[in-house]
């Protein structure tokens, strides 16, 4: 059976894609590339920008994965795995050569190519949030496409900066903005003190041709949130990337639930709007 | 199940006229003569499940007799009890339910998914898709059958088919037992899917003293309701049947508020009822494992010692478990108000919003099943009276 036939009729075939390569980001943190093994899925295989995949470790099991490579090059895809879990964590022990399965793409991504011709505002905190790299790279590398970028991304400490050479190179880029801070700096941080919505304050903002993108903690987007509509952005334009655990991808499992949404076919990206009254419940 | 016979009728029959139209899609059967439909169906090819008493309950089991049929007994059902009574009556369908429903037939508690085979490239995945098996499953409730149409609605119709459920799914026949007794339990007439059962089946049956009224509800039923050639019914028992069951809908004592739903329920979040509840619930999963319509799965890797196959399996799951709400380095509900307001605030008001129906079909299961006997129909009207009333001193609070 040829592979798109046979993943229509059952969401549930895992196909092998072995690692190309392996990129250290951070101490528990890794990129790996992928290629489908069978030729069939390689050239058939598309996705949005901000979709995921589902992961899988021979033996051991599945785990929701952001694809943070560029969509117009889908032969390869780019996973960026922390350790946290027992899959991911075994997982962690893989090499070049070695084979994981996927099963994708799943969720509604980032907005992209809607926010085409916009400024875009990028808001992170935390550690590390892949879902956004990869969006940040995909306005950069259409650069000429959008408007102004800024981005703006909050530490607790110094130590959980990652991607600090790919902050720098961001920099780089014409009319982009890079403000980082810290709310429990040390000698070290040259940047901003504080958390990241004291960051607002510091950028100027042009509310009808923004559109903002944001990823981290979900306090982060309660308090942030409200600054930034107080500045006149519409609530419709802000986009928040949503975490809850996935363990089917294809809306039956249950298990990614928040209020009426499954976040694996809903989401993991929502207009703010429509999740507004969610966010700040407790157990939603 | 197949489609309803009206297409037969409107191709091959044309020119007959209403009446006798009517009258063929339903006949008498004595209740003495049962076992011909037994056998009617067993000549199909079909495997037939029936209720069957079982340490003190019914459960489903393969049937061939009618003698395998829980004759004479009746089952009593209130909060936190179940009884099985025998009874000098010839009934044959006096239990209404036990703690399974249709789902188990199309969800399968645990279902094998992939058969996975380690390669030389790596591994081979072999879809695990169960063989279409003919069973035919008699007794089954008008809030069973309304469970059915809520699954399928979830496995069959939503952004992705699900080929498990689906090959299970179409193998099913299904004989429907019209509720002539309500239990205490049951509120299918507050959600209008009961308790006669209107879609959804192949044949339904209504037991009126020892006779039994059959009505054939798609072609495949139609079929075997030929086969048989039964007497045609006559208007009195019609008449009786629907009286009686009639009766059993309006002897309800529970009924579901459902009318300021879902807002009324998303609006209770912080009512201190949640916690009231969560003191008396033990968060034992046993109401969301007895609900036809709880859907909630785990994926499952049991690979072999050596490390050359592994099964990917699904396992029904419960929101009151502590994984269920797991996610890396923090749970989203720890506690079991938590749990309990994900369980009720699903089933009633965000299943609205996901699926245009209730997650909620009136069986009464969880009320039974419930081991200190909670009851959501109870929780849904102390969660609507508005919070500043109900929070002051219990002495003070006005019921609902
Ligand atoms: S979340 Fe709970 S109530 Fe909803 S389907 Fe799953 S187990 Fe049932
Ligand atoms: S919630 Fe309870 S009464 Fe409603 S369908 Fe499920 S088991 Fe039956
Ligand atoms: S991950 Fe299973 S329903 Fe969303």
């Amino acid at each position: 059976m040829d592979a798109e036939a046979d993943s229509m009729a059952n969401p549930y075939v895992i196909y092998p894609a072995t690692i190309v390569g392996k990129i250290r980001e951070a101490e528990d943190i890794n990129t790996y590339r992928l290629r489908f093994v069978d030729e069939q899925a390689r050239r058939q295989f598309r996705f949005k920008a901000g979709q995921f995949n589902m992961v899988y470790l021979f033996g051991v099991g599945e785990v929701a994965i952001s694809i943070v490579s560029d969509p117009d090059e889908p032969a390869l895809l780019d996973h960026t795995i922390r350790a946290v879990g027992r899959i991911t964590k075994a997982i962690a022990d893989l090499r070049t050569g070695d084979v994981l399965g996927i099963r994708g793409p799943f969720g509604q991504g980032w907005p992209l190519e809607e926010a085409r011709g916009r400024n875009m505002v990028i808001v992170t905190g935390g550690l590390g949030c892949a879902p956004v790299v990869g969006a940040i790279e995909y306005i950069l590398r259409r650069r000429t496409q959008y408007g102004s970028v800024t981005i703006l991304h909050g530490v607790k400490t110094p130590q959980d900066l990652l991607y600090r050479e790919r902050f720098d190179a961001w920099r780089r880029f014409p009319d982009t903005e890079v403000l980082l801070t810290s709310d429990q700096p040390d000698k070290s941080w040259s940047y901003h003190i504080g958390v990241v919505t004291e960051l607002f304050e510091l950028v100027s903002i042009d509310p009808p041709k923004s559109i903002v993108l944001m990823c981290g903690p979900e306090i982060m987007m309660r308090l942030g949130v409200p600054i930034l509509i107080r500045r006149g952005i519409p609530a419709t334009a802000i986009y928040v990337s949503l975490e809850r655990h996935m363990e089917c991808g294809i809306g039956l499992c249950g298990h990614c639930q928040m209020g009426p949404y499954f976040l694996c076919k809903d989401g993991p990206v929502m207009r703010y709007d429509r999740v507004a009254q969610w966010l700040g419940r407790t157990g939603v | 199940m197949a489609t309803r016979p009206t297409t037969q009728f409107g191709t091959e029959r044309t020119g007959i006229c209403i009446m006798s139209i009517a009258s063929e899609m339903r006949g008498i059967l004595p209740t003495a003569n049962l076992q011909r439909l037994l056998d009617a169906l067993s000549a199909k090819g079909y495997r037939i499940i029936g209720p069957t008493a079982h340490d003190g309950s019914v459960v489903w089991e393969t049937v061939r007799s009618v003698s395998d049929l829980p004759i004479g007994w009746r089952d009593q059902q209130e909060p936190g009890r179940y009884r099985l009574e025998q009874t000098a009556s010839q009934e044959v369908f006096g239990v209404v339910h036990g703690p399974q429903s249709l789902k188990p037939f199309v969800f399968a508690p645990r279902e094998p998914l992939l058969q996975i085979e380690r390669t030389k490239d790596g591994f081979a995945p072999r879809q695990m898709i169960p063989q279409l098996e003919k069973v035919a499953v008699i007794g089954a409730r008008a809030c069973d059958l309304a469970g059915l149409t809520v699954q399928d609605r979830i496995f069959l119709n939503d952004a992705y088919r699900d080929p498990y459920y689906a090959a299970r799914r179409e193998g099913l026949f299904v004989i429907a037992v019209n509720c002539v007794r309500a239990l205490s339990t049951c509120f299918c007439a507050s959600m209008e899917t009961g308790p006669r059962a209107k879609t959804g089946f192949d044949l339904a049956l209504t037991e009126v003293d020892d006779r039994l009224l059959i009505e054939a509800g798609s072609e495949a039923g139609f079929d075997l309701l030929s086969d048989l050639s039964l007497s045609p019914a006559p208007q009195k028992l019609l008449d009786e049947a629907a009286t009686r069951v009639d009766a059993c809908g309006h002897s309800q004592v529970r009924r579901l508020e459902r009318s300021r739903l879902p807002q009324a329920l998303y609006d209770a979040h912080e009512h201190p009822r949640w916690d009231d509840v969560a003191g008396c619930c033990l968060a034992c999963t046993n109401c969301t494992m007895v609900c036809p319509t709880c859907f909630c799965h785990a994926a499952e890797e049991t690979p072999d010692l050596d490390h050359q196959q592994t099964a990917h399996v699904r396992l029904w799951d419960s929101c009151f478990t502590q994984e269920h709400g797991y996610i890396h380095g923090k749970n989203i509900r720890p506690t079991i108000k938590d749990r309990y307001r994900m369980w009720l605030t699903h089933k009633l008001a965000s299943w609205i919003d996901q699926f245009g129906m209730s997650g909620c079909v009136g069986c009464g299961r969880c009320i039974t099943w419930c081991p200190v006997g909670i009851d959501l129909t109870e929780e849904l009207s102390a969660l609507l009276v508005p919070a500043s009333r109900s929070s002051v001193t219990s002495q003070q609070v006005e019921g609902p």
